[in-house]
């Protein structure tokens, strides 16, 4: 017993020892080791240079999902890249190159992860990607003026600075976008809104929804809110049930949406609901699909769109990760397809010339045909509405 | 004789500080940091204030509260609004910021801790909790916070730049503390601990003892917040949460309760190692948590008595005496 006690005793201490040495040389290791990498990838291509892209999300925690699909999705668009033979700026060609830093979703996070891809010597930024992560960077990003491109930063202050750009719509443009879609499109004159309040996202779509409803001559009959760790919202169905609402707008993540359309089929509500990019990925949730029978959301991406790019891009996806992938990863690759080519506009890699290359790029994406961006930052494209019809995504004509 | 000794220790605690400050301004000012190197000192600066001012109640007065983060949001709440609603030199907008943080956390706590405090144990540490969450929707549903969307716009007045400034904050902070501690006051705080009975019975207020140390640390912990915030410059409610809370508690058992020393050196290696395990990629959290079951149980065992015993007789039997 007592040498057994000795044994774990010296075997903590190595751990700890080992723990310290790794605190010492932590800087200097991954910097060698970025070294390395670049080395290696420059050894691919005889006569080119690597351009590193930087992404910063979330890795690990609640929102791990989102920064896992970016990661993977801009891995896709690399390898396709590097596999065509590179990016061509002027005589060079450039192969891309991809680190990924963990942000936990928190803005604290962000701020040493956006330094520790400065110390790895990045060309561009691929983030963050969720809003409060990457406003808390946009100021160290101008600072430095590198081009910063946030795949799913949806907040408007994430393209406050010059240098920012988005390839997501911001909340406010996607509520608008809905509350046309549900008065002028769909006809409905009396609607219900249930949000979270403790969610930028659903607090952005919802107030720019309800403004546009009064706008367009609709009624907001319910405003009801629930915060983000609920599992139950009888309260708030009740309340809406009570009202003469016609349909209820739902902007939420998929994981709240399964519980409230469960929920109100259980309470007899007959109600059709709308929702907002969020929705992506309920039919993986919903035991019943009948429960978000004929809901109609907004979505950048539709992954059994036919057309030619969408089913390339998700057929190379699904054999790397074995997994469908969802709008976060498709905005990663127009990011990554975004930065292409405004480092071929450009003729340069130099941080100032690829700002200003990117208001006159055209990216034919697979977010939006012929997306440009404008001197905010903001992308032009179109916006495709979504329609669950017989357990399956359709896209609604 | 006594005399003579204490103002030894305290010539070294003062060494002890210009040597820091001095190695660090010379690493900063050389250039020998990379930049995340950099972006981690004054994440370390905040967290020492929240573990030295969180150990003054786990440690001393013995009240296991888990309300830490709301103090420090209230704070950093208050000193952020400040700030933006001031048009002045960075520093000056930062100072009069501290105190307004520094005083309205403390103000809270102080009214809060009226009614709490004269819970114990258990029960103390479930309020506080409760409490922490109710500051959090509280925070969420006004309008002048900004509430989920996160209070943004805020200058970065406390970047490694400032670190002149954060350092004597902190050196403040553990000054009043420790000095807390020795004094009469900090007495009876330990007294309330030991034995609640026993201090009652002598004449302490108990009450008095408890509030005056909930609301001396609400005033570091909210200075803290102060920082934080202009650190990362945009606030969100969620930050706040427990799991905030939980993260200063564990610098402070870290450090071995009640032990200023040990909470600082805690909280600086707490915030280096997520970083420092950068290079680990997708192992970090799994090794970051690895490491603190590790360090927990080194800093428990009898092999580290040990090891102080051989190289140090004196300290290993001091350390030995404060465990009976």
């Amino acid at each position: 017993m007592k040498k057994m006690t000795k044994f774990m005793s010296v075997a903590l201490a190595a751990t700890l020892a080992a723990a310290s040495l790794t605190a010492c040389g932590g800087s200097g290791k991954t910097e060698t080791k970025a070294a390395d990498e670049t080395k290696a990838a420059g050894e691919a291509t005889a006569d080119g240079e690597v351009f590193t892209i930087a992404g910063i999300g979330p890795m690990t925690g609640d929102a791990a999902s989102y920064g896992i699909s970016v990661k993977q999705g801009a891995e896709v668009a690399i390898n396709e890249i590097n596999a065509a033979g590179g990016v061509q700026v002027g005589d060079t060609t450039y192969t891309l190159n991809l680190i990924f830093e963990d942000d936990e979703a928190t803005e604290d996070k962000a701020i040493q992860a956006y330094n520790a891809v400065m110390d790895q010597g990045a060309d561009a930024i691929l983030g963050c990607v969720t809003s409060g992560a990457c406003i808390a960077i946009t100021d160290l990003t101008a600072e430095d003026g590198i081009l910063q491109i946030t795949p799913s930063g949806s907040a408007l202050d994430c393209t406050k600075n010059d240098n920012a750009f988005r390839v997501c719509f911001t909340d406010p443009a996607q509520g608008v976008s809905m509350a046309d879609m549900a008065v002028e499109t769909l006809g409905y004159k009396k609607i219900a809104v249930l949000y979270d309040n403790s969610s930028d996202y659903s607090m952005g779509i919802k107030e720019a929804f309800e403004e546009e409803v009064a706008a367009k001559g609709g009624e907001i009959v319910a405003s009801e809110a629930f915060a983000g760790s609920d599992v139950d919202f009888n309260t708030q169905l009740t309340s809406i049930k009570g009202t003469d609402a016609e349909v209820i707008f739902v902007p939420a993540y998929y994981q709240q949406v399964t519980y409230i359309t469960k929920q109100a089929k259980e309470m007899g509500m007959e109600l059709p609901f709308l929702g907002s990019d969020g929705w992506d990925g309920v039919l993986g949730t919903v035991t019943d699909a009948s429960t978000v029978e004929n809901a109609i959301f907004l979505s950048p991406f539709f992954a059994a769109d036919p057309s030619d790019n969408v089913t390339a891009f998700v057929a190379a996806y699904e054999e790397a990760y074995k997994a469908t992938p969802d709008q976060f990863a498709a905005d990663a690759y127009d990011t990554i397809y975004a930065m292409k080519a405004a480092m071929e506009k450009a003729g340069s890699v130099e941080s100032a010339d690829l700002i200003a290359a990117m208001t006159e790029i055209t990216v034919d994406g697979l977010t939006g045909e012929g997306i440009t961006w404008t001197a905010d930052g903001e992308p032009n494209k179109g916006c495709k509405f979504i329609q669950i019809k017989d357990g399956a995504y359709t896209l609604y004509e | 004789m006594k005399n003579k000794k204490i103002s030894k220790s305290t010539i070294l605690n003062i060494i002890i500080a210009i040597v820091v400050y001095a190695a660090v301004m010379a690493l900063i000012k050389g250039g020998f940091l990379g930049r995340q190197a950099m972006s981690i000192i004054i994440p370390c600066c905040i967290n020492v204030m929240l573990a030295v001012s969180l150990c003054l109640l786990v440690g001393f007065l013995g009240e296991l509260t888990l309300g830490h983060a709301g103090f420090m949001s209230i704070g950093a709440y208050a000193g952020a609004l400040t700030t933006n609603a001031l048009d002045l030199p960075p520093v000056v907008e930062l100072i009069i910021g501290l105190l307004v943080g520094g005083i309205m956390a403390a103000l809270f706590s102080f009214i809060i801790g009226l009614p709490v405090l004269r819970l114990k144990g258990d029960y103390l540490a479930i309020v506080t909790l409760g409490f922490g969450e109710i500051i959090k929707s509280v925070i969420n549903s006004l309008g002048v916070t900004g509430g989920a969307k996160g209070l943004t716009g805020i200058g970065a007045y406390s970047n490694y730049k400032n670190f002149t400034f954060v350092y004597i904050v902190v050196l403040i902070t553990i000054l009043v503390i420790s000095n807390l501690v020795k004094s009469r006051h900090g007495r009876a705080i330990c007294a309330v601990r030991d034995n609640y009975i026993a201090a009652e019975a002598v004449g302490i207020k108990v009450s008095k003892f408890k509030t005056m140390a909930f609301v001396i640390s609400g005033f570091f912990a909210g200075m803290a917040g102060v920082f934080y915030a202009h650190n990362v410059g945009i606030l969100k409610p969620i930050n706040f949460d427990y799991n905030k809370s939980i993260e200063i508690l564990v610098m402070v058992v870290l450090g071995g309760m009640g032990n200023i020393k040990g909470a600082i050196i805690a909280a600086v290696i707490l915030t280096a190692l997520p970083e420092v395990l950068r290079g680990a990629a997708d192992f970090r959290m799994l090794l970051y948590a690895v490491v603190l079951i590790a360090m927990m149980l080194f800093n428990n065992s009898k092999f580290k008595l040990a090891l102080i015993e051989k190289r140090n007789l004196k300290k290993a039997m001091s350390i030995q005496k404060e465990g009976e």
